[in-house]
């Protein structure tokens, strides 16, 4: 077990290292952030000045390796349009992708499973019609039209919820937190939606699939010679046994619904990682494109190891795989 | 009177009182495009920073609402016969935020600073200028050769208080290559009206007034709060629903569904900045064309035909539906008295084509084009319908529209002038035509000197440099506006350029918000009034 872990950790390093040479090689198509620092009318000897001491004259495997060596001590730099550190400025935005995530699995997850199962008991029902249609949307509109729909309806004509950023947020440390207010719930609403209805209808289809697979199976037909109650059946052995593709599901997702936070978080000017890493991409600030790529690679490496861990203590058969490597 | 009623219409005071105090706080919200990024007055030149920054720092002059130079923190200053020193007296009684006094050696420091590596202010101060201290209230400049329009842009340039940025180990400018964060760009000790209560980069800033300010406030403010919307519908959309109170910018489609609401409008008037086409008139072969062995664009009909064949008056109707002011100079007529004397020359396309086939393309020819897709108003629609324009003339014009990033990274001197025919926007920081003279239009044949660094296609005409020099010292007004107007003539003859339009300001301001607009796109909220 331990060999295994280790040898995934190496694995783990290697997919980073590889993130970030890729990414460095695509920073220089994303311009030159020396035009964003300075303004149109600076003259050429200032703008070489600041290109000099950003370093950025140095040939990009020289500026690769510096980097590396600086964020193995844990120094990603300075943002080059705020002139703070990149460390400080990710810790500081992560509370609010990390809740907004949060919310989004758990609306997703929730609603996803109940809407699954009715629709798989009751497949012919008018409601069934409508979650499948709702899944239907849910999966073919783009997030940023849903965000805008869900603004203008909710935020402009019907005034009830605001239409941007995160309401009040209270800090428990150097954790800011808006489950404490209520204009922190509020302002968490419609981007949690936004977020999660392409989990939550992925979900649904899933459960509802499962459903209809397992009310199939013989140890419900057993179940149902065995007089248990209706209830007892379809929640009692049918949902648990379609919950566990659900699961995996929403553990892989948790990472992708981070990553792609980004533009949620642009459309409701919430104040998370995505959106830093969308302005620092208008801007060409490298250090922090560089870090936030890492930062979403390392959660994907960690949730992926979590998972593969998690499958050799639910399946016993890939236990021994492991110990026995072939 | 019961106990419980007492205790009841007790609760309820505490309430009313409770409920009442907020609603007595005038608090103005304000969304723009782009974002606070750095406190520190001389890290970035741009309107929007100058702007917020200006509610908290302030500079020696002031701009008022028409632009006009006004007394800042020195209250006035005279020029000496020779014009080589300026004696400035400044204002008493002045205090920093801290409580600090505002004396001169706050503004020599400020001006070390100001020129200082990593600012990027330098050409605020000139290089050689001097400042003797004379007493605390009274500075001397020095300068090497007189600069009538020394103090253009010191209503951006703004002064610091010396212990305060010594005690906290600031008294050089935030470098872009900071490898520590500075004090100052996370913190501000200004003189202004508002002093800044939080400053969470990129997600809110709160400014409170300043009460001890020097001045009359003009504002009925007790806090102004700051949040930048980058997305365009969401930042109407707060606009609308009554979240927000002013928005720059509101995109030009919205800005029908902004004046039909309810509860807001849109405050629009023509900005200074141009929009202008420019031609790589310097290589002996385009970069980006299928004429091979010569440019086109040195040879002057062929310009004369790109000028005439493009037709402002359609741009400014079906692009920018009706917010544009189609300008026949470089420079907004705002800034430069005699600009009515200048008449652009009548879209013609039949005489496009003579021209061209006199210049010997008959059958035209193909040019690369290079346009920001995400910095000016419509950018990429206005090259599209320019592209559309030039193909009857029978031009084939293949667009290069691209984000700014990259846009900026190809064609100015850092990417050694790529292009061979561009969109560019322009307004002098100086507001006065000299900068226009002097960076656009100036040759660029010296590479020591900083003249033409944003001619992009190196329009270079001699005389015209001789004029910009004596321009520059000419301390007589009607003078030099004469000089001024002989120098634009050259370009505008020479079809040097194509100016295209003044963009227009679009603020979207609610209802309750009565705010004067500058035409310099400066959201000034010290001069903001709101009812409740």
């Amino acid at each position: 077990m331990l060999a295994f872990i280790i040898r995934r950790a190496f694995q783990a390093i290697g997919v980073l290292l590889a993130v970030g040479i890729i990414s460095f090689a695509m920073f220089r198509f994303a311009g030159d952030p020396v035009n964003q620092i300075v303004s149109l009318d600076t003259p050429a000897a200032e703008r070489e000045q600041v290109r000099r001491s950003l370093g950025l004259d140095d040939p990009v495997p020289v500026q690769f390796a510096r980097y590396l060596v600086q964020s193995v001590q844990g120094d990603f730099g300075v943002s080059y349009q705020f002139r703070q550190p990149v460390s400080d400025l990710l810790a500081e935005r992560m509370p609010a992708t990390l809740e907004l995530a949060f919310c989004a699995t758990i609306f997703a997850t929730v609603f996803g499973v109940l809407m699954g199962v009715y629709s798989g008991l009751k497949r012919d029902s008018v409601l069934a019609k409508v979650f499948q249609t709702i899944s239907l949307i849910g999966i073919s509109l783009p997030t940023f039209l849903i965000g805008i729909l869900l603004i203008y309806l909710f935020a402009v004509i019907l005034g009830w919820l605001p239409s941007y950023g995160r309401g009040d947020t209270v800090r428990l440390g150097w954790w800011s937190t808006g489950f404490l207010t209520l204009s922190g719930w509020k302002a968490l609403i419609m981007p949690s939606i936004t977020l999660g209805l392409f989990q939550m209808t992925l979900i649904m289809r899933i459960v509802r699939a499962e459903m209809l697979e397992v009310l199939r199976a013989d140890y419900i037909k057993f179940a149902r010679a065995r007089g248990l109650t209706t209830r007892a059946i379809h929640f009692g052995h049918a949902l648990k046994n379609t919950l566990v593709p659900v699961i995996t599901i929403v553990g892989l997702q948790f990472g992708s619904v981070i990553a792609f936070a980004i533009i949620t978080e642009t459309v409701f000017q919430w104040p998370g990682m995505g959106l830093l890493f969308v302005q620092a991409v208008q801007n060409v600030d490298i250090p922090i494109m560089a870090a936030y790529l890492m930062l979403v690679a390392l959660i994907f490496v960690t949730i992926n190891l979590a998972v593969d861990i998690l499958y050799t203590i639910v399946d016993p058969r890939l236990r021994s795989t492991i110990r026995q490597p072939a | 009177m019961t106990i419980r009623t007492r205790i009841l219409a007790a609760a309820t005071a505490v309430l009313l009182t409770g409920a009442a105090l907020p609603a007595m706080a005038v608090t103005l919200r304000y969304a723009n495009q782009g974002d606070l990024k750095s406190l520190d007055p001389y890290t970035l030149n741009e309107t929007t920073t100058n702007a917020h920054l200006g509610h908290v720092y302030e500079g020696l002059t002031k701009r008022g609402k028409d632009l006009a130079i006004e007394p800042g923190l020195a209250e006035r200053w005279e020029i000496s016969e020779d014009g080589l020193t300026w004696r400035l007296f400044l204002r008493k009684g002045v205090k920093f935020h801290n409580g600090n006094d505002f004396t001169a050696d706050d503004v020599i420091f400020s001006a070390d600073r100001v020129r200082a590596q990593g600012s990027n202010f330098q050409t605020r101060v000139p290089a050689g200028a001097e400042f003797v201290k004379v007493d605390d209230h009274t500075i001397d400049v020095k300068l090497k050769s007189p600069n009538p329009i020394m103090n253009a842009q010191w209503d951006t340039w703004y002064i610091m208080d010396k212990e305060w940025a010594e005690a906290n180990n600031t008294a050089s400018p935030t470098p872009a290559a900071a490898t520590t964060p500075s004090h100052a760009a996370l913190n501000a000790n200004g003189t202004g009206p508002f002093k800044i209560e939080t400053h969470q980069p990129g997600v809110k800033t709160v400014f409170k007034p300043n009460k001890e300010w020097w001045g009359k406030a003009e504002h009925n403010l007790d806090e102004i709060v700051f949040t930048p919307i980058s997305s365009d519908a969401t930042r109407v959309a707060a606009l609308l629903s009554g979240e927000v109170d002013v928005i720059e910018p509101v995109p030009l489609q919205d800005i029908q569904r902004v004046n039909s609401s309810s509860n807001a409008k849109v405050l629009s008037g023509p900005e200074l900045r141009t929009i202008f086409l420019g031609f790589d008139q310097t290589r002996d072969e385009l970069l980006f064309s299928n004429v091979k062995g010569k440019n086109p664009f040195k040879d002057k009909r062929v310009r004369e035909a790109f000028y005439k064949a493009i037709d402002v008056e359609t741009i400014k109707s079906r692009v920018m539906r009706g917010m544009s002011t189609p300008s026949a100079l470089m420079i907004a007529p705002q800034l430069f008295v005699h600009s009515t004397d200048f008449v652009r020359p009548k879209y013609d396309l039949e005489g496009a084509k003579k021209l061209l086939a006199e210049a010997g393309y008959p059958n035209g020819f193909e040019v690369g084009m290079d346009c920001p897709n995400d910095r000016y108003v419509n950018d990429e629609a206005i090259c599209q319908a320019v592209v559309s324009m030039l193909a009857r003339a029978g031009v084939k014009v293949n667009l290069n529209a691209q984000p700014k990033a990259q846009y900026f990274a190809k064609v100015l001197k850092s990417g050694n002038y790529n292009t061979s025919f561009y969109l560019l926007g322009w307004t002098p920081g100086t507001f006065d035509s000299h900068n226009v003279l002097h960076d656009i239009e100036g040759c660029r044949d010296n590479p020591q000197s900083a003249r033409g660094e944003t001619n992009l296609g190196n329009f270079c005409n001699k005389k015209h440099d001789e004029l910009t020099d004596k321009i520059l010292v000419e301390s007589n007004k009607e003078k030099r506006d004469q000089m001024i107007k002989e120098a634009f003539q050259i370009t505008f003859d020479e079809y040097g350029y194509i100016p295209l339009h003044q963009q227009a300001l679009a603020w979207g301001v609610s209802n309750k918000v009565s705010l004067p607009q500058r035409a310099d796109n400066s959201v000034l909220l010290y001069w903001a009034q709101k009812k409740e």
